[in-house]
């Protein structure tokens, strides 16, 4: 059996099934990928266009790797103005890009919602890399992954997830993906990095780290833009990492096993202390690994593949 | 002669062929400043209304009779907020197609706000648009800019854009941000008895949103303009109008918390009148939907908490007025994400089939509030002659088909703009006849 979505634009409403099928997949693909030629047919022929506008290395880095080791042809497309700033219009880029005859599109783009409108402008699959505030699907994927790897499942699980709430888009991605899997979810942050009104999403928000860590399986923390200090959110970077940072004395108070993770880049000493984030308990370049396996899966079970 | 496919006719006023002397004959005339309320004829003669009674017909040799039955007969409609976008932006709407649009909507008059390219901040700007609007199927009213270039800056000359024949003052589009300046505009406008158009919006707060802030923006990862934005604004004017005694208007207002401000105010006594737009006592944030950014206005679409307030406030009296915001754009304006995409629907071709649907078949408004919302009240806001079916009257009179059920299909509008919140809508009752200075410019068959 294949999935019930034709596009991976985000998390909310994606069935239990289908991220099972995801994972899966994944895990599949991840004993691939310790072959010594980690590399499979399944995609080859089709031309994947990773459009991207907001600068990322790391995820079209994922993506690419995950395309190549389908065999598929990715084509990368940087575009650094946007009909924001007066370049040619999305729907006139998207046009012309599927004018060249492709298949699949990844995109990356800082306005909300820009993935679901390239639906409505092109016949080809689309999966959302991050847009906006809104979702990065992928990411939580790979954030599920790893944790499943780990513990076996994720029902039931206890999952922290810390720092600036309201600007993440991968807080809002695992909250949806985690809750429909059965995860207790707690969002943590200084009040004016968490959003307002986000109670009615099935998750706990608590500007309390004590209350969040509690008994947590996991911990995820966040990247702090360390331009938000400036605009007023937040008083200074010392109290951030003194009320929100993981440090050794923190890991005292959780439990042995716990597992730390961070979608990355690391702000060492601000999110997390560098022995925190070097330690046992961290899986941070796991996620890296497994996003390769994740990203194949969705790739290939949206490009039409079955359960492998 | 403009005509459409779905039976919709325009007679611009120079070309008109039609009579000057006919007879409404038993339409429910609805004229609430002389309390009438009942089934009679009507009698138009060089502009005027001649007649208002029973069986006219035999008592004036008419040259034509307009049949009525089962229609109501109001005194014109008025539209007090509409952007027509000239001059400057002539490719969204000119005051032609913009008062074609109008009188579509059984619309007599529009005020129309000071927001074009240039700005209209002095004399000549306003005599400008007085002069265009001249021969146009729907009397313009200019509205004049409290400040010069909308900058909150320095007050533009009142004095000099009342003679040219402005009816009010609006930085429509933002906020007079200083408080100092607001001051001085509401203190300065004392002299000339007309309002002040406040559009309140707290411009720090709203900083960088595009839709209301709530469960649904954060949802869908939209950057929200939360009710405080609207709210600290119609506080300070509010105060501001009090202190002053200068008389001020609030623009589409769309929070419960405004409302209730406004409410408390006009008990105080404070010289405030108020309009919400249909959008905001129809739709509500989550109609977004998966970013439809012809739902996007300024303010946004509220929750339905905010939605039922305001209608509470129009039918308590608190909000005086139903006006539509018209704010033609082009589609590439709009076609776009929704982060990118201009603020503003339109509305002069639906508003009247929005309140009769949500409004009058509720039971929420009679028809006779309906028309004080949509004539009466404005006209007495702009200190305006109209309003009013009174024998001698300027014959600006709105025919309305209130039973008749359609859909929105913008495609028959007469507006150059396309930009509805009401796409598809199944909506009961339109104008059928719109008639201008005793001359018909509008039928729909």
């Amino acid at each position: 059996m294949g999935l019930h979505i034709q596009h991976l634009l985000g998390l909310e409403g994606v069935s239990k099934e289908d991220l099972t099928l995801i994972l899966d997949t994944a895990d599949s693909f991840y004993q691939v990928l310790e072959r010594d030629i980690p590399v499979v047919p399944t995609l080859r022929g089709k031309t994947i266009v990773n459009l991207f506008y907001e600068n990322s290395t790391r995820t079209r880095i994922s993506f690419e790797l995950a395309e190549k080791r389908l065999s598929a042809s990715p084509l990368n497309f940087s575009v650094s103005t946007s009909s924001i700033n007066k370049g040619e219009s999305l729907r006139d880029t998207i046009q012309n890009i599927e004018a060249m005859k492709i298949d699949m599109v990844v995109v990356r783009h800082g306005s909300a919602g820009v993935p679901y409108f390239l639906t409505k402008c092109t016949d080809a699959v689309i999966v959302n890399a991050g847009d906006g505030l809104h979702e990065h699907p992928t990411q939580a994927l790979l954030d599920m992954m790893t944790i499943r790897r780990k513990f076996g499942k994720l029902e039931g699980l206890k999952v922290a997830i810390i720092g600036d709430i309201f600007h993440s888009r991968v807080a809002r991605s695992n909250a949806w993906g985690m809750t429909t899997m059965g995860m207790n979810v707690v969002l943590c942050g200084p009040p004016t990095l968490l959003p307002q009104h986000l109670d009615s999403l099935g998750v706990t928000i608590t500007d309390n780290l004590d209350e969040a860590l509690d008994g947590a399986d996991v911990v995820m923390l966040l990247r702090i833009q360390l331009e938000r200090q400036s605009s007023g959110v937040f008083p200074s970077i010392r109290e951030y990492r003194d009320r929100y940072g993981i440090d050794i004395e923190k890991m005292a108070y959780l439990r042995p096993d716990v597992m730390i993770m961070h979608p990355g880049p690391v702000n060492r000493g601000i999110e997390m202390s560098s022995d925190v984030a070097d330690g046992p308990n961290s899986v941070i370049l796991k996620q890296v690994t497994n996003g390769v396996a994740v990203r194949m899966a969705a790739l290939y079970l949206l490009g039409g593949g079955e359960s492998v | 002669m403009f005509k459409k496919d779905n039976g919709s006719v325009i007679y611009p006023v120079e070309s008109n062929q039609g009579t000057n002397y006919f007879l409404i004959r038993e339409g429910r005339v609805i004229d609430p400043v002389n309390k009438i309320d009942e089934v009679l004829d009507l009698v138009v003669e060089d502009g005027r209304i001649r007649a208002v009674g029973k069986n006219l017909e035999k008592q004036f040799p008419v040259a034509r009779v307009v049949d009525a039955k089962g229609k109501w007969v109001t005194p014109g409609l008025m539209d007090m907020h509409v952007h027509l976008r000239e001059p400057g932006r002539e490719d969204k709407e000119t005051i032609d197609t913009g008062t074609q649009a109008a009188a579509a909507g059984g619309f007599t008059s529009v005020a129309c706000m000071a927001n074009t390219n240039p700005v209209l901040d002095e004399e000549s700007k306003i005599r400008y648009v007085v002069q265009r609007g001249i021969h146009c199927t729907c009397k313009v009213y200019p509205i004049g800019a409290i400040t010069k270039g909308l900058e909150g800056e320095e007050l533009a000359p009142m004095g000099e854009m009342i003679k040219a024949g402005a009816k009010a003052f609006s930085d429509d589009g933002r906020s007079v941000e200083k408080s100092n300046i607001m001051r001085n505009a509401l203190n300065y406008s004392k002299s000339f008895d007309v309002p002040v158009i406040c559009h309140c919006e707290d411009s720090n707060l709203a900083q960088k949103g595009h839709m209301n802030e709530g469960v649904y923006s954060t949802r869908i990862g939209l950057r929200g303009i939360p009710s405080i934005a609207e709210e600290m604004t119609v506080a300070r004017d509010l105060l501001l109008a009090e202190y002053t005694g200068a008389r001020i208007h609030i623009a589409h207002v769309s929070t419960a918390g405004s409302v209730r401000m406004i409410r408390d105010a006009k008990a105080r006594g404070v010289k405030v009148t108020a309009e919400t737009a249909p959008h905001y006592i129809t739709l509500i944030d989550e109609d977004v939907g998966m970013y439809d950014t012809n739902k996007k206005m300024n303010p946004p679409l509220r929750t339905a908490l905010d939605r039922d307030a305001l209608i509470e406030g129009l039918v308590d009296g608190t909000i005086d007025i139903i006006a539509s915001d018209h704010a033609p754009h082009v589609p590439e304006e709009k076609d776009v994400e929704f982060d990118a995409a201009a603020f503003g629907v339109i509305g002069l071709e639906t508003s009247l089939g929005v309140v009769i649907t949500k409004l009058v078949k509720t039971a929420k408004l009679t028809p006779s509030e309906m028309v004080m919302k949509m004539s009466v009240n404005p006209n007495r806001t702009l200190r305006v002659p109209g309003g009013t079916l009174s024998v001698g009257a300027t014959a600006d009179i709105t025919i309305i088909s209130p039973d008749i059920s359609w859909n929105v299909n913008s495609r028959y509008f007469f507006s150059k703009s396309r930009n509805t919140a009401f796409e598809n809508m199944a909506l009961n009752g339109y104008a059928s006849c719109t008639i201008l200075d005793g001359r018909i410019v509008f039928e729909r068959s």
